[in-house]
This record gives structure tokens, sequence and C-alpha cells, in this order.
């Protein structure tokens, strides 16, 4: 179909070098320049633009079955492709919880039926989420969701036992645990980074010792029955030291921070604002840097959303009856051009590994992201990243505005997303959902 | 002023201001009439979201002896779980008028949260909120310390120099932190001393020091003000110390301890107190003890509070 040819004029690539962008039949057909377009194809100028694969959220939250009022499988994946994804990975705290062949199935329907992204359900590590007996992992692995990431984020598997058998079963399918590093009993009723701040401001702390001890005992645990781990959003320095220390080991695990731990620190709880309450909570300046500088060096594999949302009722009220959770993925390349690119710490390079290739690596979704080579699939974002502007509620496009950044200047903005060749984002413009939904 | 959020905020003249108009007020309580017409045709709104008689009739008789309106308001259990949200709340009492609110809540910050919403444009008086602050009770602690140090000549003094140690669950309590920052504000020194499991996280950072042993705080400060706070029965549960036995050998203000502290220090307590747990009877009812005088001083004191805030004043001090 012609009016999926898109030739992208003069974008720049990750590594720097310009090319001009030709996308066919959902396929990446060529990277070379050339005087003219294709008959029949949309040209894109993309001079000044950098192109990047479609990034890839390892850690999505749709809501979908269940908790609608706050987002859908559909305003999600519109959410997403406006902040330049290509593929989420929607998070198992459904209603019902994804923990059946069934429901990781219904929701994989939902995202293809939508036309926005690729969703790949990751399923709950036990039954309800509930910490006592494996859910049906090899159901929902070999299910048409083919699910290879599970996880009961939002709550930790902590029992040492069940942590250890999820770990050996998943090997069976290739499959990752993704923990949510959180000892329930050390963070009871707990509401931010616990310190001196929890302790003026009256909120019941979350030690950092709650994350980092999980972690220390989970790379020991993978360690010992040889299986892979990810640890979901690292929130801590001790937490960063733990998995340098893993890697340095050689254990194989790998690990996610999120855009508004490198960017925002626990003083703005000050203001008892509850859009700044999340899971794990905002750390200190210390732990911000700390997670910045492991993004850097690697020991942090890839950076996640943890998009989060909330209806306004779970935010408009005192802090401790307020939900956890922020929507992220409109403002997670912002913030990563603002932390990360900005101050030097990384490249655009890496920031195709960061949001793209790694996370479709530990995700095992597999013929998505890439590294421009002809053939490959034609998931691809364009980005301005000389664009510096302040964050609205106008940027969202999900069903929640819980947002931390409205008011904040980030730089950059997404313009293009093409998911399988078909334009999901146009110069800013969502495409309508008639037309996704029937490409 | 505009809201009373927490003792933090308050500079030192505001603090010496609002203890000296409560010696206007209190020299109102021994008059045969003690009511004045100041806050005539004002509402106050007694927003109890926590039971405490205690507080609640203090606020409700300082309100009623300026004059104002009083309405109580007790809405028991959290917003979003049981019923009512605070937003719905406080645009309830916004539509009847309400010029006022006195808040108490189990959350910390919920008046915080109140004062900077669009939801109601009252002044707002914290009342207690959380593990957070409670305001008035250390401005009616200070204000007790002041009487009985200086008496008459009260006015205009600040309580530099003077030693306070306060004695209990400091981690939970939202009046030692209230009283940390408006004695320091005031120039006083202060002790915590409490077991390690009660005191807080990070308060190495806080302008106070901290003793785990009080028989050796108490004969290295020589104390001019102790100050005991209730211990909650249930943090035993919680494992914060063993036993009520243990607690009150090893934290509680015994008839041994009120002889070495000496007959010229003070003994404090909020109330309601748990005799025989942090405080003996012979320490509560000893001419030392203070816990009536502050019980009195509370109202004068709140009456102070909502006539700056309510009144035709209340720019004045912001």
């Amino acid at each position: 179909m012609s009016a999926n040819t898109h030739l992208l004029k003069g974008a720049t690539l990750p590594d720097g070098t310009v090319a001009d962008i030709l996308l066919e039949a959902g396929r990446i057909v060529s990277t070379e320049p050339r005087t003219a377009a294709p008959a029949g194809a949309v040209v894109v100028d993309a001079a000044g633009l950098v192109a990047l694969p479609g990034l890839v959220d390892l850690h999505t939250h749709l809501r979908e079955p269940g908790f609608e009022q706050s987002e859908t499988v559909l305003t999600g994946t519109r959410a997403a492709a406006a902040g330049g994804f290509t593929a989420v990975f929607a998070m198992a705290n459904t209603l019902p919880v994804a923990d059946t062949a069934g429901v990781v199935e219904q929701v994989q329907a939902l995202g293809r039926d939508a036309g926005y992204a690729t969703v790949r359900p990751i399923g709950a590590v036990t039954v309800g989420l509930a910490g006592e007996r494996l859910s049906e992992i090899g159901a929902m692995a070999h299910s048409r969701a083919a699910v290879r990431v599970f996880s009961d984020d939002g709550k930790c598997v902590h029992d040492s036992l069940l942590m250890r058998r999820a770990l050996e079963y998943v090997k069976t399918f290739d499959g990752v645990i993704a923990q949510h590093a959180q000892d329930p009993r050390l963070t009871e009723n707990a509401q931010m980074n616990e310190g001196a701040l929890s302790s003026e401001l009256g909120l019941k702390g979350w030690p950092a010792v709650a994350e980092e001890s999980i972690i220390a005992r989970d790379v020991l645990l993978a360690e010992h029955v040889g299986a892979r781990l990810h640890i979901c959003h690292l929130s801590t320095a001790g937490s960063v030291d733990v998995v340098r220390w893993a890697k340095a080991r050689g254990i194989a695990v790998t690990a996610e921070a999120t855009p508004h731990h490198l960017l925002l620190t626990e003083e703005l709880v000050r203001s008892y604002d509850a859009r700044y309450k999340v899971n794990p909570p905002l750390r200190r300046d210390e732990d911000v840097l700390a997670l910045r500088e492991g993004v850097a060096d690697g020991t942090i594999d890839i950076i996640a959303t943890d998009h989060a949302p909330h209806p306004r009722e779970s935010k408009e009220c005192e802090w401790d009856a307020a939900s956890f959770g922020m929507v992220g993925l409109e403002s997670a390349l912002p913030v990563v051009q603002t932390a990360l690119v900005d101050t030097g710490l990384v490249g655009w390079a890496d920031v195709a590994r960061l949001l793209s290739q790694k996370p479709a690596e530990i995700g095992r979704l597999n013929d998505h992201s890439h590294a421009f080579e002809p053939g490959s699939p034609a998931n691809v974002v364009l980005v301005d990243p000389a664009s510096s502007s302040v964050f609205g509620l106008d940027r969202l496009h999900g069903r929640s505005g819980n947002t931390p950044y409205e008011g904040v200047t980030l730089s950059g903005s997404v313009r293009w997303t093409f998911h399988e060749g078909f334009a999901t984002l146009r110069d800013g413009e969502l495409a309508p959902v008639g037309e996704a939904a029937v490409r | 002023m505009r809201h009373l959020l927490s003792t933090k905020d308050l500079t030192r003249d505001e603090a010496v201001r609002i203890l000296d108009l409560a010696e206007d007020m209190a020299a109102v309580q021994t008059r045969e009439v003690k009511k004045l017409p100041a806050l005539r045709g004002r509402t106050v709104v007694n927003l109890f979201f926590e039971d405490s008689t205690r507080t609640r009739i203090s606020f409700e008789a300082a309100a009623k002896r300026l004059s104002a309106d009083v309405i109580n308001f007790a809405a028991k259990g959290s917003s979003v779980s049981k019923g009512e949200s605070l937003k719905d709340t406080a645009q309830t009492l916004a539509a009847m008028g309400a010029d006022g609110v006195v808040i108490r809540h189990s959350a910390s910050g919920a008046p915080q949260v109140l004062a900077q919403s669009d939801w109601i444009d009252a002044g707002v008086v914290n009342a207690g909120d959380g593990t957070h602050e409670h305001p008035t009770q250390a401005l009616l602690d200070a204000f007790t310390m002041r009487r009985r140090l200086h008496g008459a000549a009260s006015r205009g003094k600040a309580l530099d120099g003077v030693k306070v140690v306060i004695v209990g669950d400091i981690l939970h309590s939202r009046v030692a932190r209230s009283n940390l920052w408006l004695l320091r504000t005031l120039g006083a020194e202060v002790t915590f001393v409490a077991p390690a499991t009660l005191v807080p996280v990070g308060v190495g950072s806080w302008p106070v020091e901290v003793e785990f042993d009080l028989d050796a705080a108490l004969a290295r400060i020589r104390p001019d003000v102790l100050m005991m706070l209730r211990i909650q029965s249930e943090r035993m549960n919680a494992a914060f110390f063993p036993s009520a036995r243990e607690y009150a050998r090893e934290w509680g203000l015994d008839d041994e301890r009120l002889v070495a502290l000496g007959p010229d220090s003070m003994v404090m307590h909020p109330g309601p107190m748990n005799r025989g747990l942090e405080i003996s009877a012979g320490a509560a009812d000893s001419p030392q003890s203070t816990v009536l005088e502050q019980v009195a001083n509370g109202v004068s004191i709140r009456m102070a509070v909502l006539y700056l805030l309510l009144s035709g004043e209340r720019e004045a001090l912001s």
C-alpha cells in the first residue's frame, strides 16, 4: 500500500551518519542517499531529526482488563505511539490478573486490533500475584501471546523458595523473571524514601535496604540456579552497586531504571502533592546521580517507563490515600534526553540500545528492534533533539493525566513514529483510531 | 498569617507575637465575662478525621470565646477507602461559608493539601496531622514554659538557652517535631531521649541531640523542662520495645527520677497520660507538673491563632 511507503529524507542515524531511510511494505528497504522518492511515497523532511529504532518499553501498565477508567490497551498504545514506542510489555497486575493463557491472549489481541504498537503481555509469576504458588507459566509461554517475561510487578516475589523455583522454571521457556524488588515487611504502609525528609514530613519510610537486600538475594539465587534475572526500576545507589558486583561476577542479571528516577528527587514530596507518589519512591540526589552513572557505564541495561495511569481522584487527595504511580510514555524520551544526552552521559546510539535494542532482547521480542540494516522491520521513530519546551498535559494521549512533569522544561520531542511501516505518529499528530485499526 | 500548618514556617518574631497575643487572650480568661467579639459573624469548622475530644473542645472553646460560630464536623475514616473524599468535604464546607477550618487528620500533610488546593478559600489550622506536626500544641508548650520561667514578665521574651528534654516515642510524635522546630526558633536547646527504635531515621541532620539513656541525659543536661510523650501500647506489637514494663523502667518518669530531676525543672505532658507507663502518678501530680496549665494555655494559644488567621489583622503577620 503506497500510503505505507515513506522516505525519511536526511535523518541522522544513531551513529551520526545522515541517511535517507526508505520504508516500504513494513520493512526498511534502504538507507542510501537518493535523489528521487519512489512513486506514491510520502516524503518526510527529516533534516535535523534523529532516527532511532522504534522504542520498546519493557514495563508498561495498560490497566486493561479491569481498570479501564485509568487506561485501556487502545489509549495506552496511543500514548506509546506518541512517545515513540512501537512495542510495550504490558504488566500483569490487571483484573483478572494476567496469570492464564486466556488473559494474556486477550491483551495481545486488543493490542493487535488497536494497531498502534506491538503489545507483548507479561505473565504473572504467581497466581493472582499472591506470592503463594506459580501461575501457569508454561501455558502462557506457549499461548498465542508467547509470553517470555514474567513478573508480579507491584508486588515482590518475596518468598525465597518460590523465587528460586520461578527462576528455574522459566528457563524451560527461555523466559525471564522481572523482579519488583521490595521487601514487604520492611515497607509496610511505606509512603516515600526513608531518610531525614520522610522523618520531617511524617511519612512512613521506604528504606533503600528493602530494595537492595532483595536484589542481593536474587542475583545470588540466579547465579545458583543459572537463570536469567531482570530487576525492575532500580532506584537506589546501593542497588546499582549490587548489580555492578553481580555483573562483574558473571551473573546473568539485567537491570532497568525509569526516567523519573533519573531526573526527580524526594524533595518534590515536600509539597505533599500526590503526583510525586510512586513506587519505588523518588530518592535522593546521590541516588539519581548513581543511577545515571549506572546507565552510562552499562550496569543498568535499559530504561523502562513504569507508565502507571491513575484516575484523578486517586491523586487529588491526601498523600497516604493516593495511589502510587506516574504516567511516563510520552515524557520518557524527553526526560532521557534531558537527564542523560544533554548532560553528555550517553549518545544517541546508547539511547537506541537502552530504549529499543536491549529491552527487545531481554523480552525476546524478535524481529522488532534493529540497527537500520536494510530488511529490518520498519519500526522507526524520528526525534527533534533541538526542541525544548515546557511539558504540559496537552502532550498526554492516554486516559490519565498523572504526570510529574507538568510545567517542567524538557528537551526533545518525538515527531514521527512508524510501527511496521505504518505512521502511528505524523509530525506530532496521532494516526486516527479507525485508520490504525484497519491497517 | 494565612494558615498555620507547621511551626517550621514560623519566624522568631511571628512566634513571639503569637505567644504575646496569647497572653492577652489569657488575661481575658480571668475576667468574669470571658468572651471577646472579635470573630462575630465568622464561622470556624472543626474538621476532625481522627478522634480527639481534648483538642476539639479546646479549639471549640477558643473559637466561641472569640464569638465565632463553630461547626463540629467529625469525618471519621480515611477518604478514599471510607466514604467522602477530602476534596468533597472541603468543597462542602466552602459552600457553607466556612471562614476557618481546624483540621485533624491521620494522614501527614492533609492540612497542607487542603490549604494549597483551590477547593476552599478558608484559613487552615493544622490541629495535628499524622506523624507530621501539631503546631498549636508546640505553641502552648512554649507559652507554658515561658510563663513558668518569666511569669508576668513573659511578654516579648523567647526561650533562649532553655534546656528541654523530650522523652518517648519521637518516631511517631507530631508533638516532638513541632516542639523541636519551634523551640529551636525560640533559642532553646533540645534533646530527644528514646530507645533507638523510636528515633526517626536521619535525625542526625536535625538541630537536636539524641540520647538513648534517660538517666544519663538527666544527669548530664540538668534540663529546665522534661517533656514526656504518650506511648501507644500498640507499638509493642510492632517490636519497637519488648514490654510496657521494660519501657517504664528504662524511659518512664518514675518517682526516683522525679527526685533526681530536682524541684526547679518543669514536667510536661501533652496528654492524655498513661499513668504508670511513661509517667508516674507522683510525677503527674507534682508541683513541677504543668499538665493542667498546658490545657488552660491551649485555649489561649488557639484563641490567638484563630484571631490572627480570621480577624481583620490576618494580613499583619504575613
